[in-house]
Parts: structure tokens; sequence; C-alpha cells
């Protein structure tokens, strides 16, 4: 009897450990499915196309008659609106992350870290009809050969939106700071100005870097307000007030047409998104690498 | 009553009490600090002889809710250095800190040493080199560091960082030095280094001491004062207090009855 209730104690235990284990693998796995579907089609993209033309082609032209198949403009696209969202988020997150942790006094963060909270909660569609229906109207009273879609207004307000996620690890890395290093600075006599510029941020530097990485691998992958607010124009330019298609906007619009499974325009929407996969992935290793390190000084 | 001390003055605690919010934590501390003497602060953990020593460089005030009542009196100019009116930081210019546990800025040697005069925005590259090669001399760690000013401070050992923290703290000159327990993170070597050290300091700078060790108060300082329970019991010459101390609490502290 009590030999018999042991062992189904046992299986139990055994099953809900497999369970588990179970769950966990599962997403794993779905990592590296999603991984193995993107290179496989990717390398029969390879095979109509050639990866030479794909990487130095100056057009993207895959649904046109006469096709051609040159990722640099989407990447451009991509690098320009992100390096605007990144000019935004990453001062303003920084200032905001100096300010909550070594300014605000406890009642002004309390309500203030909610408010930057609801900024990352806004869905990103809104975001882009912000950047299409408000911003761009009042960029353009400034700028007058701004065209209605462009890569500067979404590329502007991507950075608001990104700014929670620079500042909340930011400041995370700038408390983690120890008490008594912040007080070495101030019994020398520093202003918390001094203190917070000159130890608090290259003390926190690591964290502060992993910060700025996850922000700006947010920036790459970000879809719905370039596909919204810039324009669906593959455009070899730097100039921010042209419009642009970035990787990601790219691949939403191929999506959704009708073209034809199979077919080499179809599997560009892989090509595109293996360029996009390995700009966020290198971007991550870095930001993990960034962030192994912030324990490692004290 | 507190003994008055015959030698020159470099401050003069008044009736001073603090308040971390409802809490009073020093209670009508009168104290007479000698110039360029080593006063020592013993008594048992929660006593108050860090929080005291904190008053000194205002500490305190980075933190809210913290209330001080009294008077800290620095010669010679006079000046009250708890009043509300004076700027914590003009007071932290002159009077300088070590704290328990060696703090390095993550930055060089050379530009931890240089801080306190970079705060103070002195440019001067000369001028600062001259400061820097002086206090490291002065905390007795040039010699083993000046091939390698341009490395991080984290990559000295324990002692040699708190060594780094004393040369930070002289190189801007100040006119008293706090050593909050300087010696409790390190070990027995670093320890009589340190002591040692503190002891030489003394012809340039007043130095007011925190520490749990009574062998280490015995041997550096001049003055001991003996707190307990936010008080101080008894202050007077550190040999007179450890051979024939006046009060029963604290001759049972300093024969190991308690604390």
């Amino acid at each position: 009897m009590f030999l018999k209730r042991k062992i189904s104690k046992k299986i139990k235990e055994g099953a809900v450990e497999w369970l588990l284990l179970f769950s966990a693998l599962s997403s794993i796995f779905i990592t590296l499915g999603i991984v193995f579907i993107l290179f496989y089609e990717a390398l029969s993209f390879f095979k109509d196309v050639s990866l030479w033309e794909f990487l130095t082609g100056r057009q993207w032209t895959p649904l046109f008659a006469q096709p051609k198949f040159g990722i640099l403009p989407l990447v451009t696209g991509t690098l320009l609106v992100t390096g605007i969202a990144v000019l935004v988020s990453l001062p303003i997150g920084l200032i905001v992350a100096v300010y909550l942790s070594e300014y605000a006094p406890f009642k002004v963060k309390e309500v203030a870290k909610p408010f930057l909270e609801l900024l990352a909660a806004v869905p990103t569609v809104v975001y882009g009809y912000f950047a299409l229906l408000f911003l761009t109207p009042i960029l353009q009273k400034w700028i007058p050969h701004l065209s209605g879609f462009n890569a500067l207004s979404p590329g502007i307000v991507m950075g608001i939106m990104i700014i929670p996620y620079v500042s909340s690890v930011s400041e995370d890395s700038m408390k983690a700071v120890p008490m008594h290093i912040r007080e070495g600075s101030y019994a020398m006599g520093a202003t918390k100005f001094q203190t917070a510029f000159k130890v608090i941020i290259p003390a926190a530097f690591s964290g502060i870097a992993a910060a700025f990485i996850i922000g700006i691998s947010r920036a790459i992958g970000e879809t719905m307000v370039v596909a919204i607010a810039a324009g669906m124009m593959p455009n070899l330019t730097l100039n921010p007030i042209e419009p642009v298609q970035t990787l990601t906007a790219y691949i939403v619009g191929v999506s959704l047409g009708d073209v034809p499974h199979g077919t080499t325009e179809y599997k560009t929407i892989f090509a595109a998104g293996m360029t996009l996969f390995l700009m966020t992935l290198f971007l991550n290793i870095l930001g993990f690498w960034f962030r192994k390190r912030i324990r490692e000084v004290y | 009553m507190v003994t008055q001390i015959s030698e020159g003055l470099k401050a003069e605690v008044k009736d001073l009490n603090f308040y971390y919010t409802h809490h009073q934590a020093l209670k009508n501390i009168h104290l007479q600090i000698a110039e360029k003497k080593i006063t020592a602060l013993i008594g048992p953990s929660g006593c108050g002889k860090t929080t005291y020593l904190r008053c000194f460089n205002r500490m305190h005030d980075l933190y809210p809710g913290n209330r001080y009542e009294g008077e800290i009196i620095l010669f010679p100019d006079q000046l009250n250095i708890i009043s509300p009116k004076i700027d914590p930081i003009e007071v932290r210019m002159r009077i300088s800190m070590v704290f328990q546990k060696p703090n390095p800025f993550p930055k060089t040697v050379f530009e931890n040493v240089a801080y306190g005069l970079r705060v103070r925005g002195e440019s001067r590259r000369s001028l600062v080199e001259d400061k820097v090669e002086k206090a490291l001399k002065q905390a007795a760690l040039w010699e083993e560091v000046k091939d390698r000013v341009q490395d991080l401070a984290f990559n000295l050992s324990g002692g040699q960082q708190q060594r780094l923290c004393i040369a930070r703290a002289l190189a801007t000159d100040p006119e008293i030095l706090l050593f909050d327990e300087p010696t409790s993170a390190l070990d027995p070597t670093a320890t009589s280094k340190i002591e040692e050290l503190i002891m030489q300091l003394k012809k340039e700078v007043t130095i007011i001491i925190v520490t749990h060790n009574m062998q280490q108060a015995a041997r550096v300082s001049d003055y001991t004062a003996f707190m307990y329970l936010g008080e101080i019991i008894e202050f007077d010459k550190t040999d007179k207090v450890f051979t024939h101390p006046s009060k029963k609490l604290t001759e049972d502290y300093i024969t190991g009855r308690f604390g």
C-alpha cells in the first residue's frame, strides 16, 4: 500500500518534470525552426539570384517585369530610419535614466515611471498614424520639400517609442552602481551633475551600452510605423526627407500582396528576412556581451 | 562632563543632536577635535560613531529626512558646518573622507586621484600631475603604481585600492580627513600599512577615525571618544582612556565585557 503510493508519486513527479522540460525546449525548437526555414528558403532564393547581385545591386524591384534584386536600398532605408530613431531615443533615454536614477525624488519617480511604461504599451500602429497624420504635416511647415511619406517623421516617432526601452535598462544599471561609489564622489565635493556624468555613467557603462543596443535592434526590427509613414519606395538614399522602404516594410508589403507561392519574388521575403535577422542577431550578441560585463566590475 | 583639551583646536562640537527622520541617533554631543592630532571614535556597533563621523562632511544631506541640531564649529574661521545655510559641497571641499570599503571610481589610477581637482575645475595639466604624484607619495602608494598610473584602479589589490582612496582624499589638501573603519575590509598586512600611514599623515592633517578595533584606536590615536547609544560616555587622551578609564561602562567595553 505504502510502496504503491510511493511509486505513483514518483511517476507523477517524473511526468511533471518531462512536461516542464518539454515546455522549455519547445521555445528553443520553435526558434531553431524559424531560423531553419529562413535559411532554407533564402538559400533557394540564391539559386535564382546571385549573392553578388543581391549584395551590390543598387535597385530593388523584384515585382517589375525586369526585376532587380539589390538589397542595398532596403538596407539603407532601414539604417536611415534607425539612425534617426537612435538620434532621438539614445540621448533622451539616457537623460531620462539619469534623472530617474540620480535626481528624481521618490514621489516623482512613482508617477513618471508608469507613464514612461505607457509609452511602450501604445500599439505601434497608433505610432504609425501619429507619424503620418500628425507629425509629417507639422514637419512640412518647417521643411517645405518634405514628401508626405518620408524617413524623418517615422524615424522621430520611432525614437520616441523606444525611449522607455533605453531609459529603463539604463536606469537599472545606474541604480545597480553601489551607493558607496556614489558617496565617494560626493565626499570629494562633487555636485550631483558631476557625480552622474563623471562617475555613475562610466560605472554603468556596460549596462547603458546594452540598453542602447536593445533600443537599436528594436528600431531595426520595427515594422508598423515605417510601413505606414515611410512610404513603400525602395530608394537608395540617405536623405531623410525622401520616402524610403525598410526591410521590414518590404516584407509586410509583399506578404500582403498576391505574389504566387514558390516564385523568386516570393522568396525575396526570406532573403530580406534573413538580412534583417543577421543584423539584429549581431546586435543582440553585442548586447549580450555588454550585459555580461555589468556585474564584473564590482 | 567631557574633558576639555588644551591644545589648538580644529573643530568643536557643541550640543549636537542628529535625527534619522524620527529616530534620534546622536544625543547632546560635545567634543573637541585637536588640530593635527588623531581622534578615535570607538564603541559597540550601532552606537552612532559612523553617524557622528558622517556629520562632519554632511554625508547625511544625501538622504531625505535627516536632521541636524546644534553646532560643529570649524576653526580658524568659526564656520558652523552643519548650519543649513552652509552648502554641503563647501564643507566637503574642506573635509575629505575615506570609507569602510575601498571605493575607487571606474577610472584609471591617475584619474581617481585627480578626481577632486577635476571636480574643482582644475585643468592645468602640470599642476594636476604634481598634485597626483604628491598625493600618491603621501599615501605610500607611489612606488607601487608609478609605472601603471594609467591602469584601471580596479586592477589594484584591496589594500592598494584603500591607499588610492586615501590619496584621492589627500589630493585636494583637506583640513580634516575622516576615516570610517578604513581597515575593516583588509588583511592584517594591508591594515598595518594603513595604520602606519595614518600616523604619518597627522603631521599634515587633522584626523578623525572610527574603528571598532580597540587595539587600532590605542595604537594610532591621540584622543579617544567612547560612544554608547548615541552619546559620548568618555573622552580623553587615548592612553588615559585605555589605562585609567573614569567610567565603568568604558572599562567594561575596553576589557571586552560587552560590545
